[in-house]
């Protein structure tokens, strides 16, 4: 470990406060909650669980998980940091030194890594299409399917290798070659820690990107009936496809009494607010012993769940259905195709569409650069403190692990099958592993008491105590039940995704490959450990 | 839109809209509040500068 890397940076903000300076703030911090996640895998997961009932394990589990945890993220985080820990691993083992809490760190790793291996796939899309939209290639007419047809070609929904060909002649490039632009992109930022420069950009960019997502949502909500043959495909059916609670097929009990979807909810939260990534805790550990980490979580979540819900959900889902009918959004071909397909044709409906379309996407880039910028950090820090590697060796190490998961998902791409495999086992039940992990450690280990002082020290807010209780059993037993009815299903009563995996062999080369990420940071963490417990020997030896 | 439908989306969009105007009040009304607030790209993280 690094007795240095607990030094916080000094800020570089104005003495004098004011009005300008803190509504910079409030960019800042709101902004960098925003990502991929808002404006196209919530739509996504909203359409494929019926919308309004998807709505009640959604804000439920914000209250009860996402806001805790993300407390208990920050709190422990500065906890570890003040011990001289930056990584995941380290901070657990500060707190609860132990085999369980060696094994979280591994998971803790791999939760990010293998999170970026998709997402900047998903963010070289973002790319891909802000250039096209820029240089014209993204005008294919009034007709809905082209843009689905123009989808599926471009990220190889057909056949595995597509994503590799140039779509239609266009010169510009394939979705790999967009993927390779922002990999690189993502590793110079990362190499260079230009974080604080990206920051900068991003303080005036999502505000733009707010006011992109309001100017969009004001015309979804006056498009009317655009397709007078079609007249229930109207705007406020649509609306009420994003939001009724019951549909013609389940009742609103029976979506509530899916498993699958409370669990799938709690993932969306999870993944919106970046907890359960094991990337809070690292950047927490950089804090400063005074630094507020209420103020801070409560206001960069709320940024975050006003993009997801009042700008996400009334935009994507409620245009899909005008546009394209409701058999589109109820058969989704993946979960990320609402938002490539939709919004494309919602531009083409209005006056300058080509440059809405343009920075709606580039926006959305630079919100997904910030992203995955953090999830790099994790692992790096694991590399220098554990393996007592410089920057340069972290990040060359890291990059070719992310290039080999990223080349994976890219030529796999038929289906989505790989990118699902990845996102259903890592992002759904690594990120509810994990999370439950660290409420327990918070609550029952630290002691939640003590883990409130923490959280309180320098608090802007009063955290109110009810949340203690909540925190202490409420969210593990809601963690737990919800983990534990999901498992019945799937592995008891309705094994589908054990069934995918039988069936397909990209599915199983998927989950052969996650294993094999996860035996590669098992011996870089046990590394670690040895390494962290030979210093803590040399100092019991050293010290009189 | 059922009734259902607009209950749940005014919940669900006010309460959201609710959690981030009092957040914002709290940012801009609480002296000092700036210096101490974080998010995680605005953290330099040290071992930039140590090569």
């Amino acid at each position: 470990m690094s007795t240095s890397s607990v030094i916080t940076q000094p800020r570089t903000r104005a003495v004098k406060e004011t009005w300008g300076t803190r509504i910079g703030v409030i960019m800042a911090v709101t902004g960098s909650a925003v990502g991929l996640g808002n404006f196209l895998r919530f739509p996504g997961l909203a359409a494929k669980y019926d919308g309004g009932a998807f709505m009640v394990p959604y804000l439920i589990a914000l209250v009860l998980l996402g806001l805790p945890i993300a407390w208990v993220e920050w709190s422990m985080g500065r906890y570890g940091g003040s011990r001289g820990f930056n990584s995941a691993a380290g901070i657990y083992r500060a707190i609860w030194p132990s085999p369980v809490s060696t094994a979280a760190g591994v998971l803790a790793m791999l939760v990010p890594v293998v999170i970026y291996m998709y997402y900047v796939y998903v963010e070289s899309w973002c790319l891909a299409y802000a250039i096209r939209y820029l240089l014209g290639g993204m005008n294919f007419g009034l007709d809905p399917s082209r843009y689905e047809a123009f989808f599926a070609e471009f990220v190889g929904l057909t056949e595995n290798g597509l994503a590799f060909r140039a779509v239609d002649g266009w010169w510009i490039g394939s979705a790999a070659f967009f993927l390779l632009l922002c990999f690189l992109l993502n590793f110079y930022l990362i190499y260079r820690g230009l974080q604080k420069g990206i920051e900068w950009f991003c303080t005036w960019a999502m505000p733009t990107l707010v006011i992109c997502a309001l100017i969009i949502l004001v015309r979804v909500l006056t498009l009317g009936t655009p397709d007078p043959s079609k007249p229930e495909q109207n705007i406020l059916n649509g609306l009420g496809f994003m939001w009724n609670p019951a549909t013609k097929s389940k009742s609103f009990w029976e979506a509530l009494a899916n498993p699958q979807m409370w669990l799938e909810a709690a993932g969306q939260i999870f993944f919106s607010l970046s907890v359960g990534f094991g990337i809070i805790v690292t950047y927490a550990s950089y804090l400063k012993r005074d630094d507020d980490i209420a103020l801070s979580s409560v206001t960069s979540a709320a940024g975050n769940e006003f993009c997801e819900v009042a700008l996400g959900g009334l935009i994507t889902i409620p245009a899909a259905f005008v546009f394209l009918g409701p058999q589109v959004i109820e058969n989704p071909k993946g979960t990320f195709e609402l938002g490539f397909v939709t919004l494309p044709n919602v531009f083409n409906h209005m006056v300058f569409g080509w440059l809405f379309g343009f920075l709606f996407f580039f926006l959305l880039f630079l919100a997904a650069v910030t992203s995955s910028l953090s999830m790099l950090q994790p692992a790096i820090a694991l590399l220098e403190e554990g393996l007592g590697l410089g920057r340069r060796a972290s990040v060359a190490i890291l990059s070719f692990v992310t290039a080999v998961g990223s080349l994976f998902v890219v030529y796999f791409s038929q289906g989505l099958v790989v990118m699902d495999t990845f996102d259903f086992w890592v992002g759904n039940v690594g990120l509810y592993i994990l999370a439950t992990f660290q409420v327990i450690l918070f609550a029952w280990v630290l002691g939640v008491d003590r883990g409130f002082e923490e959280l309180q020290r320098g608090a802007e807010i009063k955290i109110p105590n009810f949340f203690k209780f909540v925190i202490k059993y409420i969210s593990p037993l809601y963690l737990l039940a919800v983990f534990g009815a999901w498992c019945y299903q799937e592995f008891w009563a309705n094994p589908q995704t054990l069934t995918k995996i039988i069936r397909e062999p990209a599915a199983q080369a998927a989950v052969l490959f996650l294993l094999l990420v996860a035996a590669f940071f098992t011996l870089i963490v046990n590394q670690s450990v040895r390494r962290w417990e030979r210093m803590k020997k040399l100092q019991q030896e050293v010290a009189p | 839109m059922t009734l259902g439908g607009w209950i749940i989306m005014t919940i669900s969009v006010g309460f959201v809209t609710g959690l981030l105007a009092w957040s914002l009040w709290k940012v801009l009304t609480t002296p000092g509040s700036t210096e101490h607030l974080h998010s995680q790209m605005d953290i330099q993280t040290p071992d930039v500068t140590e090569e």
